[in-house]
């Protein structure tokens, strides 16, 4: 299929939007009518055709804007972009996996053609066609990371394996939930999720590091993780929060449909074949709440979630002061009807609203 | 996870190097291109003899750029319950066999500033394919190498031809022995020290690292254990509900696949932990034989590796 890529903003005036077809595939992350921790891994190996989880790397509609936005970041902080010295190898074996699945996912967009180590790649989105040595960092514009990050929607966080722990050693990191790479950078699984609240006495740390670690070539896995966005700001980032966090003030009875979004990530795992790294793309998907309603399921079963939600989660997800405006607006689309399991829309099959 | 992901290839070279080790080529059955690894990687390698099935991780030790072909080396165990001895004497150039992806649980901290490798006979085997992954990047590597025997030395002509410098050679009945303390003493700042060889090597050289003051995570180790024969003895699995007999020359792992029952298990050599098992009830003795339970677990009779120890004794239950 061809993609007709918005031309979109995710900062200042906000022009991003989702198609009709954006909205159909988005990855709502509830797939009961409740919402609690859990290390709900699965396989990543295709899925329903034309939904995030079909190919390896997901392009969509927003590619061409998204990498735009990306670039302002880098030029803006430059930190934001990091990889320790022993990570170069595990940039190099990112750059490979992420130029091969694309090639072979999306033909009509992207060309990789290989003749020993010397590579050339064409990307026709961004109008790209460089040849370089595979291997050599002296034939690419930035580092290998950099350079496929730089082309690759979501964010990379690359971790190291050793002492039966991961650390964050690497990344490309910009469309982030209030998390900081500079921040992270060189810390232990165990490190960088010390702040979230709940998981480390139900144990889910532990056994999720133990999942990981045991990823294997050749076997990715995948799972999703949800926050709420005023506005549809990609960048939400600490280093920036004077500039965002004081927007969630700005969110009203009469403009919360469209300002209030669920911001969803799709987070999958690969394991690095040369380096042994393991690579984590972190695939940030945002929708409106008025969008978001336009499927009568999401629209009861998003109310019951946030509803019930513990004040600690709705605390660390930054929701918690808009929560009643929130639940004022959600309430009018839940009739109280039953819901069918799982996360997809279900448009043919679930009653309309009752009003 | 049962197992990595499957690759099915055959086998288009078999070269016996000495008296014991023999070298094996898998190439794709599809013709197609074998994933890239790293080094220190290995593959479990499925062999059907007869009834059985037999399935033993073995090091890759070709370069891990080369997707056209891997090779492992086998040492025959003629003690052993007869994985090596079916690969010396039934497999032949052409057959079909299937590997698992490579799994590497014996990875390069590429952090470090020199990699010293320590190699005990047919542990020499992962080193191979690291030295050329480091060579490829002009890493600083040494290699220290016991065999056993002038003949017995696999790919000694090989390494000291390519690498005069950095390999360095001792045969045991020439009573060679490696300094170790001393070499230790002489490394720079950010060496990572690499062992793998017979479990006394690398007790030996964990226990003097550790006495010199070496910081544990400085100090990589691997070894593999094919799961040796035994008496048999019977097991019963509470959670499916059965009773299994456990034979002379199959694992308890093996046991436990052949009544058709889930397990899970990745390197079947003692390693990785994934078949780690719960101990429900036993009145008798455990044969623990892996690496990767402590010694007060191994003591406290709550856990056991199914892939590489037994059991003898009256009554075993498993949370299986």
């Amino acid at each position: 299929m061809t993609i007709q890529f918005n031309d979109e903003t995710f900062r200042d005036d906000y022009s991003f939007y989702n198609s009709e077809r954006a909205i159909k595939r988005f990855p709502f992350p509830f797939h009961e009518d409740n919402y609690m921790y859990s290390v709900n891994m699965e396989q990543h190996r295709g899925g329903p055709v034309d939904s995030v989880y079909e190919k390896r790397f997901d392009v969509d509609e927003h590619y061409v804007s998204e990498m735009r936005d990306r670039a302002e970041v880098l030029a803006d902080d430059p930190l934001r972009c990091q990889s320790l010295p022993h990570m170069t190898l595990a940039g190099w074996d990112l750059l490979e996996l992420i130029m091969v699945s694309k090639s072979e996912d999306y033909p009509d967009l992207f060309e990789l053609h290989r003749d020993g180590d010397n590579w050339r790649w064409v990307n026709k989105p961004l109008g790209i066609d460089d040849s370089f040595v595979f291997l050599d960092e002296t034939t690419l514009p930035y580092g290998p990371m950099e350079y496929i990050t730089r082309q690759a929607q979501g964010d990379f966080c690359v971790l190291d394996q050793r002492d039966d722990n991961l650390w964050m050693d690497a990344g490309t990191v910009t469309t982030q939930a209030d998390w900081s790479l500079d921040f992270d950078i060189g810390m232990n699984f165990f490190e960088w999720h010390a702040p979230v609240p709940l998981a480390h006495e139900k144990g889910i740390f532990v056994r999720a590091l133990k999942f990981l670690l045991n990823i294997q070539q050749g076997a990715p896995a995948r799972r999703l993780n949800w926050t709420m966005t005023v506005n549809p700001l990609l960048d939400t980032s600490p280093e920036n929060y004077h500039k965002w966090g004081i927007q969630k003030t700005t969110v009203t009875p009469e403009n919360i449909g469209s300002k209030q979004h669920l911001r969803v990530e799709l987070q999958t795992f690969f394991r690095l074949p040369r380096s042994n790294a393991l690579v984590f793309p972190i695939r940030c998907y945002l929708c409106s709440f008025q969008d978001l309603m336009t499927a009568p399921k999401w629209g009861r079963r998003l109310h019951r979630v946030i509803r019930d939600l513990p004040e600690e989660l709705a605390t660390y997800k930054g929701f918690i002061d808009n929560r009643p405006m929130i639940l004022d607006y959600l309430s009018k689309f839940d009739d109280g009807l039953p819901t069918s399991d799982g996360i997809w829309p279900d448009l043919e099959t679930e009653p309309a609203l009752k009003t | 996870m049962s197992g990595a992901e499957k690759i099915a290839v055959q086998v288009t070279d078999i070269v016996p190097l000495n008296d014991l080790v023999t070298r094996f080529k898998f190439e794709r059955v599809d013709g197609g291109l074998l994933p890239t690894f790293s080094g220190g990687a290995h593959t479990v390698v499925e062999m059907r003899d007869g009834e059985v099935t037999r399935l033993n991780p073995y090091s890759l030790m070709s370069d891990p750029m080369d997707q056209l072909a891997y090779t492992i080396s086998v040492r025959r165990d003629d003690e052993g319950r007869g994985g090596s001895l079916f690969m010396h004497n039934n497999v032949k150039v052409g057959d079909e066999m299937t590997i698992s992806y490579p799994v590497n649980l014996f990875s390069l901290d590429l952090r470090a500033k020199k990699h010293l490798f320590l190699a005990g006979g047919i542990g020499i085997t992962p080193f191979l394919a690291q030295i050329k992954q480091l060579e490829r990047f002009n890493g600083n590597w040494e290699l220290h190498y016991a065999c056993r025997t002038e003949s017995l030395g696999s790919y000694v002509d090989e390494l000291t031809d390519r690498h005069p410098n950095e390999t360095h050679i001792y045969y045991d009945d020439q009573d060679d022995k490696i300094d170790l303390t001393k070499l230790l003493d002489g490394q720079p700042l950010g060496t990572h020290v690499y062992v793998c060889g017979p479990k006394g090597m690398i007790e030996w050289v964990r226990k003097t690292a550790a006495s010199e003051g070496w910081p544990r995570e400085a100090i990589h180790h691997e070894e593999f254990l094919a799961p040796q024969p035994g008496k048999p003895f019977e097991v019963k699995l509470a959670v499916s509900n059965k009773v299994i007999q456990v034979g002379e020359t199959e694992s308890l792992l093996e046991a436990i696949e052949r009544a058709g029952i889930h397990a899970p298990y990745l390197c079947r050599g003692g390693a990785c932990g994934q078949c780690e098992t719960r101990v429900i009830d036993y009145t008798g003795n455990f044969i623990h034989r892996d690496h990767w339970l402590d010694d007060d677990e191994h003591a406290n009779g709550e856990k056991i590796m199914p892939c590489v120890s037994r059991f003898e004794g009256k009554t075993l239950v498993l949370d299986r």
